[in-house]
């Protein structure tokens, strides 16, 4: 396509992008650097029912004139990235100065609210994806091999969990493995302990977001495989059949190189995905044991009364960079290939 | 068979054109009116008895056990999403700081015929919202239950735990305590309430510093822990609506619960013989202490500030006849302690008037109180997870509240 065509046919789409997408960025970025003014306050009389309080409240009169001369609030610099909060610098250079063993300041790190939630985010990546891939990968071999007549059906059927709204999907799930559910009930009676609860445990909490996350993927990976499939050439696999090839090796010299681009296609996106989870949390009301990086700005949004758009703003920006340097590998991998390939 | 069905579709239409007339007093010309309230009966009843004197103006409302998450952002555009909305002592907070809600002092001379004076909140002089209804968070029990193990209502929380021991030792229940622990807004909801009844401070006297790192915060958490021990072990995952399940399953004897959800719980569904033994009590005390474990709170009206006066007189009149109204009062006496006159408490209110009648402390009304909530809600967990101390669990509190106290300016 001349480079001329291709402009005019990508204008369309690419002043979407930048409006829809890079401005919003640009407006959270610049957002994070800013905190609110200090607080006015005076002292007033409440009443309410129960009797009357001389209590505290934000002075409007005067706030209202420091907002309206400045109305993005007061500026903040990286002071909201580094604060205990977020990236916790002075926390962290406090603990390796008073813990006694490297164990112990790995306590301390870990129990800082971003770090906790960047370990579970990349725990969750970590087992996920690589899971994801290989149970598509090995659904759409078997797929493809069962007789056509019920495929439609069996296909359908796998992908049944992407069609399920994560939270619904994960709000099923939630009530069978209550203790009183018939998978958590279960479960007591077979491991003979009461007080086991799949809801209280971190590990297991952990385990099953896991297993949720592997099952509600898979599907996609599986999609894209299957289709991949349909698009090998016949003739290598009848020529190694007949050079005596097993299965095994027929997939690994034949099929797996061919399809090895749409590979690294689906890889990238199940990393994009796993690294902003964020519904099961929600479904499986796991706040308390489990919190990603997407968890921790809906929690400076709406779960308190009062909304933090800086903290907001800043964990968004560091999400997109850590979705970038997650992904780096695999795009300069891409990179590389697409230069010796010209 | 036909002739019946005619008489009764006789009789529903003249019921119809007499409810309509018996609200057509209000006279409401013209605005339009758009409500925000939380999502539990009582609500609905007000709400309801608000838009049968809506007149010809156009009434909207949105019942949602979400509101806190929409009423800021919703109410800051302008011209605002809603008209009103149903706050309570802790949700009127970020309102005031974001100046989102306007002074009534006019409309409740024009128009606040019947409303007492003790159902205006006043802020600085200025009338702010108007109350119609109470709340706390007291004890239930199981009548039954105890009396076959021969246990005495528990008035304090240390008798809540030899109760909930002695139940679960007779191998009757196995969890047999229970309240709404859910992480986020209720856990912290329980550990204000215990912190309070152990005399406890939230901040440094006139600072926003804070002060929960003591002796009295770590007493708190124990008895927090102590009690979740005698709970379900999903504890971290039940709201008020799931442990009022647990309740009607019959797995529970002991409960704190919120008094507007008493009507819900003493209804006619479910086991009637559940139903029968539920019986309700004052909120409990702690550590010898005198006032209770329990904030007391109540829930009443304010109208949005970007909104216009017209819209504002027309959600005022239709909220202030609900908000004046002996009638629903009367009807509806089981659904909650009304602030309104003419008001007779039943079996249902108790805990409420006991509590008042305990001196129990309103929900501190402080502008900076919402962060130090938040901040409770996520790190108080790992402690009751069994996965780090109490003092460090507090020094958590302390340190994640104060890096948002310092963002929002606070500090």
């Amino acid at each position: 396509m001349p480079n001329k065509t291709f402009f005019w046919f990508f204008l369309p789409t690419g002043l979407a992008m930048i409006l829809f997408i890079g401005l919003p960025i640009i407006s959270t970025g610049i957002q994070s650097f800013y905190a609110q003014h200090d607080q006015v306050v005076k002292e007033v009389k409440k009443c309410d029912p129960f009797g009357c309080t001389v209590s505290i409240v934000v002075d409007q009169e005067k706030t209202s004139k420091i907002r309206e001369e400045k109305p993005l609030g007061k500026f903040n610099g990286f002071g909201t990235y580094v604060d205990r909060n977020h990236l916790a610098i002075e926390e962290i250079g406090k603990f390796w100065n008073e813990t006694n063993s490297f164990g112990e300041f790995v306590d301390q790190v870990t129990n800082l609210p971003f770090y906790k939630a960047l370990i579970f985010t990349l725990t969750y990546c970590l087992f996920v994806t690589p899971n994801v891939l290989l149970l598509g990968f090995i659904i759409a071999l078997s797929l493809n091999a069962v007789t056509r007549r019920i495929r439609g059906p069996l296909i359908f059927g796998t992908i049944l969990p992407m069609i399920v709204t994560p939270l619904v999907g994960s709000l099923v799930l939630f009530w069978m493995i209550d203790a009183e559910g018939i998978i958590g009930a279960n479960l007591q009676m077979l491991m003979d302990d009461p007080y086991l609860s799949l809801k209280s445990s971190k590990t297991l909490t952990w385990i099953t977001i896991i297993i949720y996350g592997i099952w509600h993927h898979s599907p996609f990976a599986f999609v894209v495989f299957y289709a991949a499939l349909q698009t090998v050439p016949q003739e290598p696999v009848e020529a190694a059949i007949i050079d005596g090839a097993s299965r095994w090796q027929r997939v690994r010299h034949i099929v797996l190189p061919h399809i090895y681009p749409v590979v690294t296609f689906v890889a990238l996106i199940s990393l994009m995905d796993n690294f902003r989870v964020f519904e099961p949390i929600i479904g499986f009301s796991a706040e308390g044991s489990a919190q990603s990086l997407s968890w921790l700005i809906y929690d400076n949004l709406v779960n308190e009364e009062v909304i933090l758009f800086g903290s907001a703003a800043a964990t968004s920006m560091m999400t997109i960079v850590g979705i970038a340097i997650l992904l780096a590998p695999v795009l300069i991998r891409t990179w590389k290939e697409f230069r010796t390939a010209r | 068979m036909r002739e019946t069905n005619m008489k009764k579709i006789l009789i529903s239409l003249l019921l119809l054109l007499f409810g309509t007339s018996a609200y057509a007093d209000c006279n409401i010309k013209s605005g339009s009116i758009n409500i925000l309230a939380n999502d539990f009966p009582a609500l609905r009843t007000f709400v309801e008895t608000a838009k049968g004197c809506k007149g010809s103006a156009d009434f909207k409302v949105t019942h949602s056990s979400e509101h806190n998450k929409i009423a800021v952002p919703a109410l800051t555009a302008n011209p605002s999403e809603f008209s009103a909305r149903i706050a309570a002592n802790s949700s009127i907070v970020p309102l005031m700081n974001q100046d989102l809600i306007r002074p009534l002092d006019d409309l409740v001379k024009k128009y606040g015929k019947g409303i007492q004076d003790s159902q205006l909140i006043t802020i600085d002089g200025k009338i702010m919202a108007v109350a119609f209804m109470a709340n706390t968070q007291h004890l239930y029990y199981r009548e039954d239950v105890l009396k076959e193990l021969d246990i005495a209502v528990p008035k304090t929380y240390e008798e809540v735990v030899a109760a909930s021991e002695k139940i679960r030792a007779s191998g009757k229940m196995q969890y047999p305590y229970a309240a709404a622990y859910k992480a986020g807004w209720n856990l912290a909801e329980e550990f204000v309430n215990m912190y309070i009844g152990h005399g406890g401070e939230f901040f440094k006297a006139g600072t926003a510093q804070p002060n929960i790192n003591n002796a009295k915060g770590v007493a708190t958490l124990n008895m927090l822990k102590k009690l979740a021990g005698l709970s379900n072990p999903d504890y971290l995952t039940h709201d008020s609506e799931a442990i009022k399940v647990e309740w009607e399953s019959g797995n529970v004897a002991l409960m704190t619960l919120w008094a507007s959800r008493s009507g819900t719980l003493l209804d006619d569904d479910g086991d009637a013989k559940i139903t029968a033994a539920t019986k309700l009590t004052g909120p409990a005390t702690v550590a010898g202490g005198n006032i209770p474990a329990a904030t007391l709170w109540w829930d009443g009206f304010t109208l949005a500030k970007n909104r216009s006066d017209a819209d504002a007189e027309a959600t005022f009149r239709a909220l202030a006849h609900a908000a004046a109204n002996k009638k629903m009062v009367a009807d509806a006496a089981d659904q909650a302690v009304w602030l309104i006159e003419g008001f007779k408490p039943g079996p249902k209110s108790i805990g409420v008037i006991e509590a008042v009648k305990m001196k129990a402390k309103p929900y501190p009304m402080l502008p900076q109180m919402g962060l130090m909530h938040g901040a409770l809600g996520s790190e108080i967990v790992e402690f009751l997870q069994g996965k780090e101390s109490a003092e460090q669990a507090l020094k958590d509190v302390e340190a994640a509240y104060m890096s948002k106290a310092k963002e929002q300016g606070f500090l």
